[in-house]
């Protein structure tokens, strides 16, 4: 039961069908990694669980924790544990990074409770230590003027925040060098714990070095195609993607 | 998920209430002479007041309605359903148990009695015409500084009064300000010696009660040499059927050196016209400062200017507006360079929520004949629905040759992946919207005063929490 379960699962955007019936499930306490060449629809699934409002999904079902999340709000979602690192992660001019991860733990809590600030300043400048962010960085704007690796790490910082039990990693490794990567992964793999599914999106498996997946799943024009362990990924970074194309029944 | 933003239901909850009263002091409905007369007989007034009145009610019915620039709205005003004077005929309390028990609970219910304890130099509270309560702290009034309303002003201090009163703003300056001279009533007369410096804000809070009615108060502040001192007002007004009408007029004086700051929260009700008019006077080496917020008023038209007269005296205009579905924020400022190395600096920044509009117009002007000028505008909007609507009209003239200006304006829109990133973080779409529109105003609240900072945000917390779907 404590798992997400995507159970043929089918989406479209604009009439077009990209995800084609799609099957995955994830537990707590598991790292599972999803590769699968561009438009394969990785980066739809990511938001499809998140619930963007663009996309619609013509069949199936996303279990979280045994229940349907598919008619939830995003911040319903969220509150219930599911937490997406976005690939592009978005700029909110004016507010400052304290308070916006304020707002997000206040939205967890119960009317009339307050979050304690003083608690709150705590273990936010001890996950900021482990990411190897400066101070003076609580009080910049969310992600404006951040580098690629700054918008990655604080992607990263505010999952250590907000403590989910089911996370999403979209394309986290995309333009990073490998300094940041090493710092982005080291902060992944402090957060791995019985506690939490993991689910990393990517494209290559050089993430996979620093993150090593429990289990592989190799994502092909909108389904799961192979699913095995880590060497899958080692398999496919020496053979492309092109020797997954399904062998056409002659 | 609900992706439609539609109209807002602007929460009125704090100002919307009122009071049945029966004013002893009515100038009845519409305005002639006999109206004038009416208000300087009962308010005990110099024969040079009712001649200036009598010059501006003149004044007043010969000047056209700015619709030429100003749009079609102000002919909604009617000017013969207006009740011009209502008043209880008592001179203002210098205690909070000597006002009378509804007015003192209305006060209370706007938090006032309740700042003046934590945070304020000095107190004046008016309700429709007439100020209920004037109070300065004994430490400030014994530093010889004066506060009170405007006709005791004329009265007790003739001498400053005289001297600065219609100078800084003429009364055919436009035709509100013609009305405001013909029919003013309240308002805060203000002066600060030389070289006293005010520590903590004197406050007015003007407060409508009455329907079919205008609100006319008249402030001086007048700081002399070296003086410094804060002025913050408040407003707001029950929502009635028919529309109310606020029009004040505010001058300020500062001498050499002196520095003036003015604030200004209005949250008048959604069916108000607030057409002020709103300017300085700035000698050598002084600044003034307006601080302004529009958030409430069915059309507010303001432009706060300084006429920057001495050599190095600095204005400036921060300003933000919040223009909710069938408003209109038409704000701006002045800034009219007289001498030479005088600087201005205009930021202003606008929302407009569902149907509502904001429009800014500034005016700045450095003749050719001055050295070493400078002047700054921004102009920043924000638009949260496809039916809103920002305008900008800047007027920027900057001659000669050791002169500079610089300009930037932009319109920006929240973005549906901005809420949605929010969201995915816990919060509501209502949340996500109204922390989005704090970030887009946040430097500028910062610049007001922490009491009022977080008022404004609550505000614009309680704006923006009904403007989703």
């Amino acid at each position: 039961m404590s798992s997400i379960a995507i159970r043929d699962l089918k989406v479209s955007i604009d009439a077009t069908e990209i995800i084609r019936g799609l099957d995955l499930e994830f537990h707590k306490g598991e790292v599972h990694a999803i590769m699968g060449p561009n438009g394969s629809g990785k980066s739809t699934l990511a938001k499809v669980m998140a619930g963007h409002p663009d996309y619609e999904v013509t069949g199936g079902d996303i279990l979280l924790d045994g229940e349907s999340i598919l008619d939830l709000e995003p911040e319903e979602r969220s509150r219930k544990g599911l937490f997406l690192a976005f690939q592009y992660p978005i700029e909110i001019p004016g507010v400052s990074n304290a308070n916006f991860l304020r707002a997000a733990l206040q939205a967890r809590l119960p009317e009339g409770e307050e979050l304690d600030a003083v608690e709150f300043y705590e273990r936010l400048y001890q996950k900021m230590d482990t990411l190897e962010i400066r101070r003076e960085f609580t009080s910049r704007s969310v992600n404006e003027g951040f580098s690629g690796g700054e918008k990655k790490r604080n992607e990263i910082l505010q999952m250590a925040m907000l403590e989910p039990s089911y996370a999403v990693l979209d394309e986290t490794d995309s333009g990073l060098d490998v300094d940041a990567l090493r710092v982005v992964a080291n902060g992944v793999n402090k957060l791995r714990s019985p506690k939490i599914g993991i689910l990393l999106i990517t494209h290559y498996q050089r993430l996979l070095n620093y993150i090593v997946p429990d289990f592989v799943h190799v994502m092909y024009e909108g389904r799961i195609v192979r699913s095995g362990d880590k060497e899958l990924a080692l398999e496919l970074d020496s053979q492309g993607y092109d020797s997954l194309r399904p062998v056409e029944t002659v | 998920m609900s992706t439609a933003i539609t109209s807002i239901d602007i929460d009125r909850g704090i100002g919307d209430f009122f009071y049945e009263l029966t004013p002893s002091r009515d100038a009845g409905v519409g305005l002639t002479e006999a109206t004038i007369d009416y208000i300087t007989d009962v308010k005990g007034e110099p024969d040079w007041i009712r001649d200036f009145r009598k010059n501006a009610y003149r004044v007043f019915n010969n000047k056209p309605l700015p619709t030429h620039w100003a749009g079609d709205e102000l002919k909604e005003i009617d000017f013969d359903k207006i009740r011009y004077y209502l008043a209880s005929g008592e001179a203002p309390k210098r205690t909070w148990d000597e006002v009378p028990d509804q007015i003192k609970k209305t006060f209370e219910r706007l938090g006032i009695p309740e700042s003046e304890r934590k945070f304020l130099a000095g107190v004046e509270a008016q309700f429709d015409s007439e100020a209920v309560y004037s109070n300065i702290k004994k430490a400030v009034s014994d530093q010889g500084v004066v506060f009170m309303g405007s006709t005791d002003g004329l009265k007790e201090r003739p001498d400053l009064f005289r001297k600065w009163f219609g100078k800084v703003i003429p009364t055919g300056d436009n035709k509100f300000s013609a009305l405001n001279s013909a029919v003013f009533s309240g308002g805060s007369f203000i002066y600060v010696p030389p070289g006293v410096k005010v520590k903590h804000p004197l406050q007015a809070y003007f407060r409508i009660n009455a329907e079919n009615f205008g609100q006319f108060e008249r402030t001086l502040i007048i700081a002399d040499e070296g003086s410094e001192v804060m002025y913050m007002e408040g407003c707001t007004a029950p929502k009635f059927t028919t529309a109310t009408l606020h029009s004040a007029v505010v001058e300020l004086v500062a001498l050499p050196g002196a520095k003036i700051q003015y604030v200004t929260v209005q949250n008048w009700a959604p069916n108000v016209f607030n057409l002020v008019t709103k300017r300085g006077l700035a000698m050598e080496g002084s600044e003034i400062k307006w601080i302004d917020c529009n958030i409430g008023s069915r059309l507010t038209m303001k432009y706060p200017g300084v006429i920057l007269k001495g050599r190095k005296a600095r204005g400036e205009v921060i300003s933000i507006a919040l223009a909710g579905d069938g408003q209109h924020q038409d704000t701006g400022a002045k800034m009219v360079h007289a001498a030479d190395e005088t600087t201005s600096n205009i930021v202003s920044k606008s929302i407009s929520v569902g149907k509502g509009r904001a429009t800014y117009r500034g005016l700045v002007h450095v003749p050719k004949h001055l050295k070493g000028c400078k002047n700054n505008t921004e102009c920043d909007a924000l638009l949260i629905n496809s039916t809103s609507r920002t305008d900008t009209y800047p007027a920027i003239t900057v001659r000669g040759t050791g002169n500079s200006t610089q300009h930037e304006a932009s319109v920006s829109q929240i973005s549906a992946e901005q809420i949605f990133y929010m969201q995915q973080r816990g919060l509501s779409e209502g949340q996500a919207m109204s922390l989005a529109v704090n970030g887009f105003v946040n430097d500028l609240v910062r610049q007001f005063p922490m009491e009022y900072s977080v008022e404004l945000k609550r505000l614009i917390d309680l704006e923006m929490e009904g403007s989703v779907g």
